[in-house]
C-alpha cells in the first residue's frame, strides 16, 4: 500500500464516528460576519486606504493623470535612481520623458540583474482600504512577482476609486485564484530583534503608493 | 518527530531552569505583554470578531470532518495547475521525498522559508546528512540557525536572545555560512537587520531550490498561501526554479472564499496587525513567473492519529497564530524551550503529545504544563478549547485508555513514573501563589467537575485513600461574588 492510500485510509478510519453531512458546504458554515466594516462614501474609503497605508509606513501621494509623470520623476530623483524597472504593460504616459534609464522587465533577467536596478514602477490589481494593502497579480502593468521584490524602491500606482475595495472579502471576490498574487501591506519589516520594528530586511525598503484619480 | 529535542528534560525540569534565567524571563515578559496589548487593539477594530471566529471554527471543523474529500480535491487541483503532489506518512518519508527531489535538481543547497512542519520533521538535519545545506532565511531563524539554537516562540523564534547576543552570533558565525558580518557591526537592530539582508541576499539571488511550508491550501483551486513579514518568503517562493512545499494535511481549507475569514483573523491575532506585510498566493506553476517546478508534500506524521481522537482532534484546527502563547502565564515564565517541541505554549501542550504519543516523559508531562486558566481559549481565533483537550489528555496520561498510534488502535497504559504528578503539583503550587490565575483556573475546574477523580493519583493516593477530595463547587466563590456584586455596580 502506498502512503497516499495509507493516509487516506487512516483519515477515513479516524472519521468513522462522523455522521455524513450532505448539506452543501456554504450552508454548513454560515457566514454571519460582515462583508465590510461600516458603510462609507467612496471618497472616505479612499481616505481610509491612504491613512492605513501611511500607518504601515508606506509613503502616500495623490495626483491626477496630468501630474503623474512629474511626480514619478521627482520620486525617482529623490532616490537618486539611475535605472528604473518597467513592466511590459505599464502605461508609457505614467513615466517622465527623460530621467533614469528604463529597463524593460522580461523573463530573461536574472535576479542578479534585477538587484542592480534602483527602482520599479508598477500598477496593481486592487487595493484594500481597511487593511492598507495593495495586491499585485502579475498582470502586464505589474510584471512578474520578482519585479516588485528585488529593487529597493517600489512605486505602486493605484487608480482611485476604481481599484479600491473596502475589505478583504471584497478583494478575494475580485481576484482570480489562478494568477499568482502578492499582497503588500507596508514595506518589508521585522520585529525579531527585541521586538523593535526594522524596515526592509529583504523586500523593498521604501514603498511609495500613488493614488491616481 | 525529529530527534532535535531528544535528551531534553521533561517540562517541569526544563521550566524550572528557565524561570531562573533572568534574561529569558525579561525578554519573554516584554514580548508577550507587548504583543498581547497590541493584539487586543487590532481585534477590537473588527466589530464582527465573534462571527469571524465562529466562521473560522466551523470551516476548520467541517474540513477536518471531511478531510479525505478535501485532500483528494486539493490533489486534483494542484495537479491540474501544474504541480506534483506527494504523500508522506511520517517524518522519515517526508525527508526522503524532499531529499530525493533536491538531488534530482543536481543542487546541494536550498533556501528555506520558516516553517514549523519542516522543523517538526527535522528536515534541515536530514538534508545535511545527505550533503545538502539548508539556509534558513527568516531573520529570527537565521539567528537561531547561526547560534546553533532552537526556536522558542512560533512567531518570534529568537525572542530569547537580546541584541548583544545576536551581534556576537553574527560576528562569530556568518563567515562560516557565507558573507561575513560587516566590520564594526554594532548591536542596533537596524544594523543587525542590514547585516542579515546582505548575508541572505547573496543566497537568494543564486538559489535554485526553495523549500517552504504553507499557512493554507485551498482544495477548490489548488492555491497555496504563505503569510509573512520580511519578504524572505517571497524571495524563496519566487526566485528559485524549483519550489518544494511541505505542508501538514490539516492546513487545507475547502474554498477560495474561506481565505476571507483567515486573512482577517490570522494577522490580527498573530502580529496584531491589520494585515501582515506580505502574503503570497500561488496555484501550481505560472509560465515565466516564479518556479518552473512545484512539488507539494502532504504530511501526516501523527495528524491522522490526532484526528482519531474526538476531543483532541480540534487541535488540528490551529492556524499557528501564537496568540495563546502570549497570554499563557506558564509560557510567559517558562519560555518555549521548556516544552521540548517545535510547538510551544498551550497549543504545543495539546498538539505535541497527540502527534508524538505520550510514551516519552516530555510528552507525558506536557498536558500538565498549564494552569487551566482558560486565557488561551479566549484568544484563539478558531476557538479551540485548549483547556478541554488538556484535561482530556491528562486523564489519558494518568489513567491510560484507547488511542490510535500510527494508524493502529492501541490501549495506552497509565504513565510510568510520576512525571505527570510532579508536573501537576508544580503547576498547582505556582497557581496558588497567583490569585488571578487561580480565579480563572477555578472557573475551569467548575466546568470540568464531572471529570475530577475521587482519589488523587500517584503520591497523593495514600493521602486521599483516607479522605474524600473536596467537591468543586459549580461556581467559584469569586465568580459568585463578582456576579452578584456586579449586578449592583456594573463591575464585570
Ligand atoms: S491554538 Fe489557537 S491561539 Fe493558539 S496558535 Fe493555534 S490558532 Fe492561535
Amino acid at each position: 500500500m502506498n502512503s497516499r492510500e495509507r493516509i487516506l485510509g487512516r483519515v477515513r478510519r479516524a472519521l468513522a464516528d462522523v455522521t455524513p453531512d450532505e448539506r452543501p458546504y456554504e450552508e454548513a458554515v454560515g457566514r454571519r460576519y460582515l462583508r465590510e466594516h461600516g458603510r462609507r462614501p467612496v471618497e472616505r474609503t479612499v481616505e481610509l486606504l491612504a491613512e492605513n497605508l501611511a500607518d504601515y509606513r508606506a509613503i502616500v501621494h495623490r495626483c491626477d493623470a496630468g501630474e503623474l509623470p512629474h511626480l514619478v520623476s521627482r520620486l525617482l530623483d529623490e532616490r537618486g535612481a539611475r535605472e528604473v524597472l518597467v513592466p511590459p504593460g505599464l502605461p508609457p504616459q505614467w513615466l517622465p520623458a527623460a530621467g533614469p534609464e528604463r529597463i524593460h522587465e522580461r523573463a530573461a533577467h536574472t535576479p542578479h540583474r534585477l538587484d542592480r536596478v534602483d527602482s520599479v514602477v508598477t500598477g496593481c490589481a486592487l487595493a484594500i482600504a481597511e487593511t492598507g494593502t495593495i495586491v499585485l497579480d502579475g498582470s502586464p502593468d505589474q510584471g512578474r512577482r520578482r519585479a516588485s521584490l528585488i529593487p529597493d524602491h517600489h512605486i505602486c500606482v493605484v487608480r482611485v476609486p476604481g481599484q479600491v475595495v473596502s475589505s478583504v472579502p471584497q478583494a478575494l471576490e475580485r481576484l482570480d485564484p489562478t494568477r499568482p498574487s502578492t499582497w503588500i501591506s507596508g514595506p518589508s519589516a521585522t520585529s525579531d530583534i527585541e521586538l523593535d520594528r526594522v524596515e526592509g530586511v529583504h523586500g523593498p525598503r521604501t514603498l511609495e503608493v500613488v493614488l491616481l484619480s | 518527530m525529529s530527534g532535535t529535542f531528544v535528551g531534553m528534560p521533561a517540562f517541569p525540569e526544563a521550566a524550572h531552569r528557565a524561570v531562573r534565567d533572568p534574561v529569558l524571563r525579561a525578554n519573554l515578559r516584554h514580548a508577550t505583554h507587548t504583543i498581547r496589548a497590541k493584539r487586543a487593539t487590532a481585534v477590537g477594530e473588527l466589530s464582527d470578531w465573534v462571527e469571524l471566529r465562529e466562521a473560522g471554527r466551523r470551516i476548520k471543523d467541517h474540513t477536518l470532518r471531511h478531510l479525505d474529500r478535501y485532500l483528494l480535491r486539493l490533489e486534483e487541483s494542484v495537479t491540474a495547475a501544474g504541480g506534483t503532489v506527494h504523500w508522506a506518512a511520517d517524518a522519515a518519508e517526508a525527508n526522503r521525498i524532499v531529499t530525493r527531489l533536491v538531488k534530482e535538481t543536481g543542487e546541494s543547497e536550498v533556501v528555506k522559508v520558516k516553517s514549523m512542519a519542516t522543523q517538526e520533521i527535522g528536515l534541515n538535519e536530514a538534508l545535511e546528512a545527505e550533503g545538502i545545506r539548508a539556509y534558513e532565511t527568516d531573520l529570527a531563524e537565521l539567528i537561531v540557525q547561526l547560534g546553533r539554537d532552537r526556536p522558542s516562540h512560533i512567531l518570534v523564534p529568537a525572542i530569547h536572545r537580546n541584541r548583544g547576543e545576536i551581534r556576537d552570533v553574527f560576528v562569530r558565525e556568518m563567515g562560516a555560512w557565507g558573507r561575513p558580518a560587516p566590520a564594526g557591526l554594532t548591536d542596533t537592530p537596524a544594523e543587525l537587520a542590514e547585516a542579515a539582508r546582505l548575508h541572505l541576499r547573496e543566497k537568494f539571488l543564486r538559489a535554485k531550490v526553495g523549500v517552504s511550508g504553507a499557512n493554507f491550501m485551498v482544495a477548490e483551486t489548488g492555491t497555496l498561501v504563505v503569510v509573512e513579514s520580511e519578504g524572505n518568503g517571497r524571495m524563496c517562493l519566487t526566485l528559485p526554479e524549483t519550489l518544494i512545499s511541505v505542508v501538514g494535511i490539516e492546513k487545507v481549507v475547502p474554498t477560495w472564499r474561506d481565505l476571507e475569514v483567515f486573512l482577517q483573523t490570522l494577522p490580527r491575532s498573530s502580529t496584531a496587525e491589520r494585515m501582515n506585510p506580505y502574503t503570497s498566493m500561488w496555484t501550481g506553476t505560472t509560465d515565466g513567473d516564479g518556479p518552473r517546478t512545484f512539488h507539494l508534500v502532504l504530511l501526516d506524521n501523527g495528524r491522522t492519529d490526532t484526528l482519531a481522537d474526538r476531543v483532541g482532534r480540534q487541535a488540528l484546527a490551529c492556524i499557528r497564530c501564537s496568540a495563546c502563547l502570549n497570554v499563557c502565564p506558564v509560557y510567559e515564565r517558562a519560555g518555549g524551550h521548556a516544552y521540548g517541541s517545535v510547538y510551544p505554549g498551550p497549543i504545543g501542550a495539546i498538539l505535541s503529545p497527540q502527534l508524538r504519543g505520550t510514551a516519552d516523559e516530555i510528552d507525558a508531562s506536557l498536558p500538565f504544563a498549564s494552569s487551566l486558566c482558560g486565557a488561551c481559549y479566549e484568544v484563539c481565533p478558531v476557538a479551540i478549547d485548549i483547556p478541554e483537550v488538556l484535561v482530556h489528555l491528562r486523564e489519558r496520561v494518568v489513567e491510560g485508555g484507547p488511542a490510535v498510534r500510527q494508524g493502529n488502535r492501541v490501549v495506552l497504559k497509565p504513565a510510568r513514573g510520576h512525571a505527570a504528578e510532579r508536573a501537576a503539583m508544580r503547576a498547582a503550587r505556582w497557581a496558588f501563589a497567583r490569585p488571578g490565575t487561580l480565579r480563572t483556573g477555578q472557573r475551569l475546574a467548575a466546568r470540568t467537575r464531572r471529570l475530577h477523580p475521587r482519589t488523587l493519583p500517584g503520591p497523593g493516593r495514600a493521602w486521599s485513600g483516607t479522605r474524600d477530595l473536596p467537591a468543586v463547587p459549580a461556581e467559584p466563590f469569586r465568580d459568585w461574588w463578582q456576579r452578584t456584586r456586579g449586578g449592583k455596580d456594573g463591575a464585570e
